[in-house]
Formats: structure tokens, sequence, C-alpha cells
């Protein structure tokens, strides 16, 4: 196991990065949140960032290994249906987990 | 909504502990780091003993996408120094997409730095629960980090619907994803975010250009 030490800087280093980046770009940025352009980046970024973040949670996802694409297949067919029926964010979230656990540890386990 | 960060922060907790770092672990990290797919990261980090200055650089490079939230989160509704500070730190995926999201148009500051602050617990208190139970979970229990992903394809779904009457723009931050998922996989998501931003931009000049639009 590493040492104490090790993992409090291991903790500490990452911590001060992401602070600064989230942190800095406001004193940077602030001038600039009048501009129409900025304005219209806004408008449209949320929905961007998301569509890319979930592109993002699947990049690893083996589509050449049947076996071990069937779990997050599975659970992503059941967390999109879920949500398109209720609207709940909760329940899509637990019920995709819940056949992604069910699968992968079960039928396709590696 | 927040809730969903509690699935996650266990499954974290129960990756912590089977990969045989102590329990303290995973409350430090989601106390002080607090960058969920980073923290996921820097599990495979620690136990490769990688060095400080290879966890300094993928933190850099995993979340310099932040820089691009300050330019739509409401800040400015947040008063007082110490609360900007705590809200700025706890700036994530989540609550970037909670705060700008449609039903938050009208959330007072004080509500939106609750709503971080409680993030923050249901992350932590998932984690300290699943490193807890970690050695309780048999190892041959996985999937369970899929709660990442059913988190951003919710968000993803709802932020779309709400731009219905705008199809261009998932529609490029999925071809910005793809294209960077292929030319460039170690760094996918600064580049994707960067066509992604560059690609709004193009947009933007060239709907203003065109008369018709005026």
């Amino acid at each position: 196991m590493p040492d104490t030490r090790y993992l409090l800087l291991a903790v500490a280093v990452p911590a001060a990065i992401t602070w600064a980046l989230r942190a800095l770009p406001f004193t940077v940025l602030a001038p600039l949140r009048a501009s129409a352009i900025v304005r219209y980046l806004s408008a449209r970024m949320p929905a961007g960032v998301m569509v890319i973040l979930f592109v993002y949670c699947l990049r690893d996802v083996p589509l050449s290994r049947p076996h071990a694409a069937a779990a997050p297949l599975a659970a992503l067919a059941v967390t999109v249906a879920l949500h398109l029926w209720r609207r709940n964010a909760l329940l899509s979230i637990a019920g995709g987990t819940a056949v992604s656990v069910a699968l992968a540890s079960t039928l396709f386990a590696p | 909504m927040g809730l969903g960060l509690l699935p996650l922060g266990l499954a974290l907790g129960v990756l912590i502990t089977h990969a045989g770092l102590p329990w303290w672990f995973a409350s430090l990290s989601t106390a002080v780091v607090y960058a969920g797919s980073f923290e996921f990261l820097l599990v495979g980090l620690v136990l490769a003993a990688a060095p400080l200055a290879t966890v300094a650089l993928t933190a850099l490079l995993v979340n310099v996408r932040h820089v691009f939230y300050a330019l739509s989160f409401p800040l400015d509704r947040v008063r007082g120094r110490l609360a900007r500070g705590y809200s700025t730190f706890a700036l994530t995926d989540e609550a970037y997409a909670l705060a700008t999201g449609p039903q938050a148009r009208s959330w007072s500051g004080a509500r939106l730095l609750w709503l971080q602050l409680f993030m923050q617990v249901y992350w932590a208190g998932g984690a300290a629960v699943g490193a807890l139970l970690g050695s309780v979970v048999p190892d041959s229990v996985t999937g369970l980090g899929f709660a990442l992903t059913a988190l951003f394809t919710v968000l993803a779904l709802d932020a779309v619907k709400e731009q219905r009457g705008d199809l261009p723009t998932p529609v490029l931050a999925l071809l910005s994803a793809l294209a960077a998922r292929l030319v460039l996989p170690g760094q996918m998501l600064p580049l994707a975010f960067a066509l992604f931003t560059a690609a709004l931009l193009v947009r933007h000049l060239a709907t203003r250009r065109r008369p018709s639009d005026a």
C-alpha cells in the first residue's frame, strides 16, 4: 500500500489544480460576460457539454467484444427508456446502474 | 437530482477499498479534490504509485474543461467571499448542469450554494459508506461505475430536450466528441470542448452574416 505522505500529496496537488481551474477563469473571463458572443456561447454550451461528457463516459465500451459491451449497452438502454418514460433522474440513474451491476456481475462477468 | 451522486460515491468508495487503499482516502479525496471522474482515475494513479507530476498533469488535463464553465455559471448571484470561494471549489459538472439548467434561472445564490453543498455531502457520504462496506462487498460485484454514465445520459437528455428548437447544438457537440475520440483519445475531453467552442463561434459568425436571419 502506498505510504500516507504520498497519499496526502496525491490528494492535495490535484485539489489545488482543480480549484484553480474552476475559480481563476471567473476573474479572467468576467469582462467578457457582457459580450454578445459569450452570451451566445453560454446559452448553448450546457447542452453541448453534457453531450460531450456522455460520449466521454461511453468511450471505453468495447463494441468489438459483445460479451464485455452487453452490460453497459443494456444498462444504457434501460437508463434512456426509464428517463423518456418517467423523466425522474434518480429513478433513471438507479435503474440503469442496477441493471449494469446485475449483468456485469453475473451473466456478463469478465 | 443531487441524489444521483449517492450511488456514484458508493461506487468510488467500494473501488477504493477493493483496490487496497485505506478507507480514509475515500473521504479525503471526496472532501478535498471533489472532481468525480478524476477521482476514479486517481485511484489507478495512486495504485501505480504514479509520480506527483503525473498526478498533477492528469488533473490539469482532465479538469481543464472547467474553465469553460465560468462563461455561464451564475456566480454573480452568490454573495460573500467565502460563499464564492466554496461555489467555485464545488463547481463540478453536475453542479454546472443543474445551475445552468432551465429550472435554475430563478434560483437565488443561497439556493445554488446549498445545492452545491448537498451534492458534495451526497458524494462524500456515498464514498464513505462505500469504502466502509467495500470489504463486505465481494470483488465479483462490478458495474457500479455505470452510475457516472447514467448521470450524464440523464443530464444530456434533459439538456437536449430543453434546446429542442436548436438541433445543431447537440449535433455539433456529438461530432466534436467523436472527432476528439478518434484524433486524440488520450485527451478527448479538452479537445472536444475546444472543437465544440470553435464550432459554435463559427456558427455564430455564419448565422449573423446571413441577411435572412437578421
